[in-house]
């Protein structure tokens, strides 16, 4: 077995039991935790795709700023300690039985299907072709989502801003009526 | 061709009239809004006579005949290319005659009015309405068509419901208008099945197409025959079923007597000279078929009209209501215009009891009127209705005193009064037709000189009553139009009608056959002398009378108990058997089922509502369940 | 590069991570733990873009773009979400998602 694909197995299984815990754990913290290994688990998974630019982000992203966010608001907004959550098994039943449907829809058309790889040759993915790539206005250019997402960003730090501003909203323009 | 489209002015400016006081009359004053119906009304009268000369004098006539000339007819509703309802103006002798009848007395009821209802709250609103009676009498008279008669008959019927119940705060005018309004629609039901029947048969509604002689309208008659009938003849008696209602003829008369709740301008106008007789109109004007293709149901109208003349004036002899007296009296004499028609046939002499109804119509809407507008002065002067409050008011109403007098000799048939012409030409037609019924006619003349000069007597000389506060004649205003009618009823006597309004259209050559006239005449004069003997002083004979025919005075008293009678079939046996079952069915058939639809309605919205719990898991849950179903649809079944 | 790895396999495994992220979104309480199911939803189609492209696609870049740009919407989307869930916190002192119900008939 080449080491590639034992650490494959060793990610999978990390991912496959980890977010299954994350989604039936009692407890919230030990859910964000959980979720970090899966993020940091599907990190590796991109190391061994070959993408490490893309690894390099998702630990940073996730595992550094997201799940960072998530424990903050999970302790502004409730006690550590508090852990009782399970739904009634009604809902329970019914979910399980859609997800399950739609995972062995899923699989089976997956397995169906003749996927037909390409005979070009593989392009060489570098830090220097990622950057040219992001700033080129060729047609293959991206730097028109670039920008886009930047913009996306912005909005979203002001979005967040005023959303979670405390105090009562503003009345905005609205003459008062009794002074005349 | 004389150039007659003005006369639609005839009955548009009434109708005018009727909008301007209805709308805007209580912001003007009353005396104002009296005064715009009446020189509305003069106006019309002044148009009519104008046409009236202009008609009988100087038109063209054709054979001799006059012409039916039709001013002017348009579409009004089209339904298929065959079918359609006109409006139009048609003028032939009877309904020039009635064009200046009706103006005539609605003039001087409108002057009359001025006076009467003076002061009176509501003022505006009697002008308006009798503006608007006007109009649609007018317009029934100028029909063209049998349809737009018929319209303008039930307008009239809704005129004169306004009319009658008019003090509409006294819940037995109230009632009257009711009942008036109830018995001539029922009347009317069959008027239209008979228009129906007749228009299905002959594919028009027009008079002129109609009533031809010689066209095929008439020329129908032969045909189908059902329970030994012909077509024709079942179409002309529903078609007098109509007449008989707004006539008040028996069965139907039981309206008219109480419709006397009304204002006495309006028994004048309506009750006595124009609106009642639109049934004599009506068979006089579709004439030609009654005589040609349905001579049964011309037998049906004399009939029922010598019948009416001899039931009313039996019990117009008891009544102690003046208004009464004169409504039953109404009944009486138009009983012989449709005995007139009923024994009359077409064209030449045959059409005397023709031309003899319609001088009656036009004498009898003079003296009645007049008759009517004096017992207004009458009641006016006393305040009260009854003839046993009343007596020796000859003292105190000189000019009253005078008309109703001439008034009564004219209907008593007193030559040389209008009256006796009239009604010596009818009483010749039935002589010379139908034994029997000139027999009840004559019986029926002698009543109502004797009821008319008991009423008469009653009231003017007969005891010395004291009143309260002297009576005092009345006002100019209601005056002079007594005065003027009463000339109208001596003058008119001597208009020639045989030369003006025949059945064909041609001179009649008719003179005064003595052999009627007399005894005419000394029934009259028997009849006045023996309510002379009872009623000129003071007596106890009459009182006595009552005694000895104990249950004919009850029953003549009672009105032969027609009225309870018509309540007690519709109280007890219309209401409790065919409309109580069917408000059941109503209420609990039809509302339930609508009722269900609603809670059915709502109760399945409630149980939908469910979906918008705002549960957001359950709205993911059903999402992805979907977006699963529709995967597999697509990918494995969509072949 | 990949030896013996076939597709199928990546395939599987964000299938598997993608439906343990929907049982976690129909059935957790809390408000965070639904995002937290969410953002597994995310990466799992962040691991099929990079596959596809990999096996498919080597002589492209579009998948691995696509996931960069899925990475930024998602952190945007968390950062907004968060932020809402701390203005429902402060109004109903709950973040039970069955009780932040109004939105209904």
């Amino acid at each position: 077995m080449a080491a590639s694909q034992i650490m494959f197995i060793l990610f999978s299984a990390m991912i496959v039991i980890f977010s299954i815990l994350t989604v039936t754990s009692r407890k919230i913290l030990r859910a964000a935790v959980f979720l970090l290994f899966v993020l940091v688990s599907t990190s590796g998974l991109y190391f061994l795709l070959n993408y490490q630019f893309l690894a390099a982000v998702q630990l940073t992203l996730y595992a550094g700023g997201i799940v960072v966010l998530i424990i903050f608001s999970i302790l502004l907004t409730s006690h550590i300690s508090q852990n009782f959550e399970s739904s009634g098994w009604k809902k329970n039943i019914f979910s399980a039985l859609a997800a399950l449907a739609g995972a062995i829809l899923s699989i089976v058309t997956i397995l169906d299907y003749k996927f037909s790889a390409t005979t070009e040759a593989a392009k060489e993915v570098n830090m220097k072709l990622i950057g040219k790539s992001l700033l080129s206005v060729d047609y293959d250019g991206y730097v028109l989502p670039f920008e886009v997402i930047s913009v996306l960003l912005l909005a979203a730090m002001v979005a967040a801003i005023v959303v979670a501003k405390k105090g009562a909203p503003k009345t905005i323009g609205l003459p008062k009526l009794n002074q005349e | 061709m004389i150039n007659f489209s003005y006369t639609i002015w005839i009955p548009l400016l009434p109708l005018l009239m009727f909008l301007l006081l209805g709308l805007a009359g209580h912001k003007l004053k009353p005396k104002l809004s009296g005064l715009l119906g009446t020189c509305g009304l003069g106006i019309i009268t002044v148009l009519s006579y104008i046409t009236a000369f202009k008609y009988f004098f100087t038109s063209e006539k054709v054979d001799g005949a006059y012409q039916k000339i039709t001013a002017l007819n348009f579409t009004w509703l089209q339904f298929t290319d065959k079918l359609h309802i006109d409006m139009g103006v048609l003028l032939d002798p009877i309904s020039v005659m009635m064009l200046v009848v009706i103006t005539t007395v609605s003039f001087m009821v409108h002057i009359y009015s001025l006076g009467y209802m003076k002061g009176e709250k509501g003022f505006e609103r009697f002008f308006s309405f009798l503006s608007l009676f006007s109009f649609s009498m007018l317009g029934l008279v100028l029909a063209t068509n049998i349809f737009q008669m018929y319209i303008f008959w039930e307008l009239v019927g809704v005129s004169s419901f306004l009319l009658i119940g008019f003090y509409y705060q006294k819940p037995s005018a109230v009632r009257a208008s009711k009942k008036a309004f109830i018995v001539t629609r029922f009347a009317d039901l069959g008027f239209l099945i008979g228009i129906l029947i007749l228009s299905f048969n002959t594919k028009t509604f027009d008079f002129i197409t109609l009533t031809n002689p010689t066209g095929t309208a008439i020329a129908q008659g032969g045909g189908i025959a059902f329970l030994g009938l012909s077509i024709m003849t079942w179409s002309m008696i529903f078609v007098f079923m109509g007449g008989v209602g707004k006539s008040a003829m028996f069965p139907f008369h039981i309206w008219l007597p109480d419709a006397m709740e009304g204002p006495t301008p309006v028994s004048a106008l309506i009750h006595a000279a124009t609106m009642v007789v639109a049934g004599v109109y009506l068979v006089a004007r579709m004439f030609p078929i009654y005589a040609i293709s349905a001579p049964v149901a011309l037998h049906v109208v004399a009939y029922v009209g010598a019948f009416s003349s001899l039931f009313a004036a039996v019990i117009a002899c008891t009544q102690t209501d003046i208004k009464r007296v004169l409504a039953y009296s109404t009944i009486s004499q138009i009983g012989y215009m449709m005995l007139a028609l009923g024994v009359a046939g077409y064209g030449g002499h045959e059409g005397l009891g023709y031309m003899a109804s319609m001088f009656h119509l036009f004498t009898h809407a003079m003296f009645k009127a007049l008759l009517f507008l004096g017992a207004g002065a009458i009641i006016h002067a006393v305040h009260s209705n009854y003839m046993t409050e009343m007596g020796s008011l000859r003292k105190y109403l000189p000019v009253t005193h005078i008309t109703f007098l001439i008034a009564c000799l004219t209907i008593a048939g007193i030559p040389p009064l209008s009256g006796f012409f009239s009604k010596d030409e009818i009483l010749a037609a039935a002589f010379h037709s139908n034994k029997l019924l000139f027999a009840v006619e004559y019986a029926v003349a002698g009543l109502t000189a004797f009821y008319m000069f008991r009423l008469y007597f009653s009231i003017f000389w007969g005891k010395d009553t004291q009143y309260h506060h002297t009576p005092h004649e009345a006002p100019a205003t209601m005056t002079i139009p007594l005065i003027i009618l009463a000339i109208g009823s001596v003058v008119t006597g001597f208009i020639p009608f045989n030369k003006l309004v025949t059945s064909d259209g041609k001179i009649l050559e008719s003179e005064i056959e003595m052999m009627v006239a007399i005894p005419s005449v000394l029934i009259g004069l028997l009849g006045i002398g023996i309510a002379y003997i009872m009623y000129k002083k003071e007596s106890a004979i009459p009182d006595k009378l009552a005694v000895t025919f104990k249950y004919s005075y009850k029953w003549a008293y009672n009105k032969f108990y027609m009225d309870e009678l018509y309540l007690f079939v519709t109280k007890k046996i219309i209401f409790r058997y065919i409309s109580e079952p069917v408000a059941w069915f109503d209420r609990h058939v039809v509302d339930a089922t609508m009722n269900a639809i609603a809670s059915v309605t709502q109760g399945v919205s409630f149980r939908i509502r469910g979906y918008q719990s705002g549960q957001l898991q359950k709205y993911a849950f059903v999402f992805i369940t979907g977006a699963i179903m529709l995967a597999i649809l697509f990918i494995y079944l969509w072949k | 590069m990949n030896s013996g790895i076939p597709l199928q396999y990546f395939l599987i495994l964000a299938t598997v991570m993608f439906f343990a992220g929907v049982y976690g979104f129909l059935t957790r309480r809390n408000l965070i733990t639904i995002l937290m199911s969410v953002e597994l939803i995310l990466n799992s189609v962040n691991i099929n873009f990079l596959a596809f492209n990999r096996y498919l696609f080597p002589h492209k870049l579009e998948g691995m773009f696509f996931s960069l740009f899925i990475i930024a919407v998602a952190a945007s989307e968390a950062a907004v979400a968060i932020a809402i869930i701390i203005n429902i916190y402060r109004r109903f002192t709950t973040i039970n998602v069955e009780d932040v119900n109004e939105m209904k008939f």
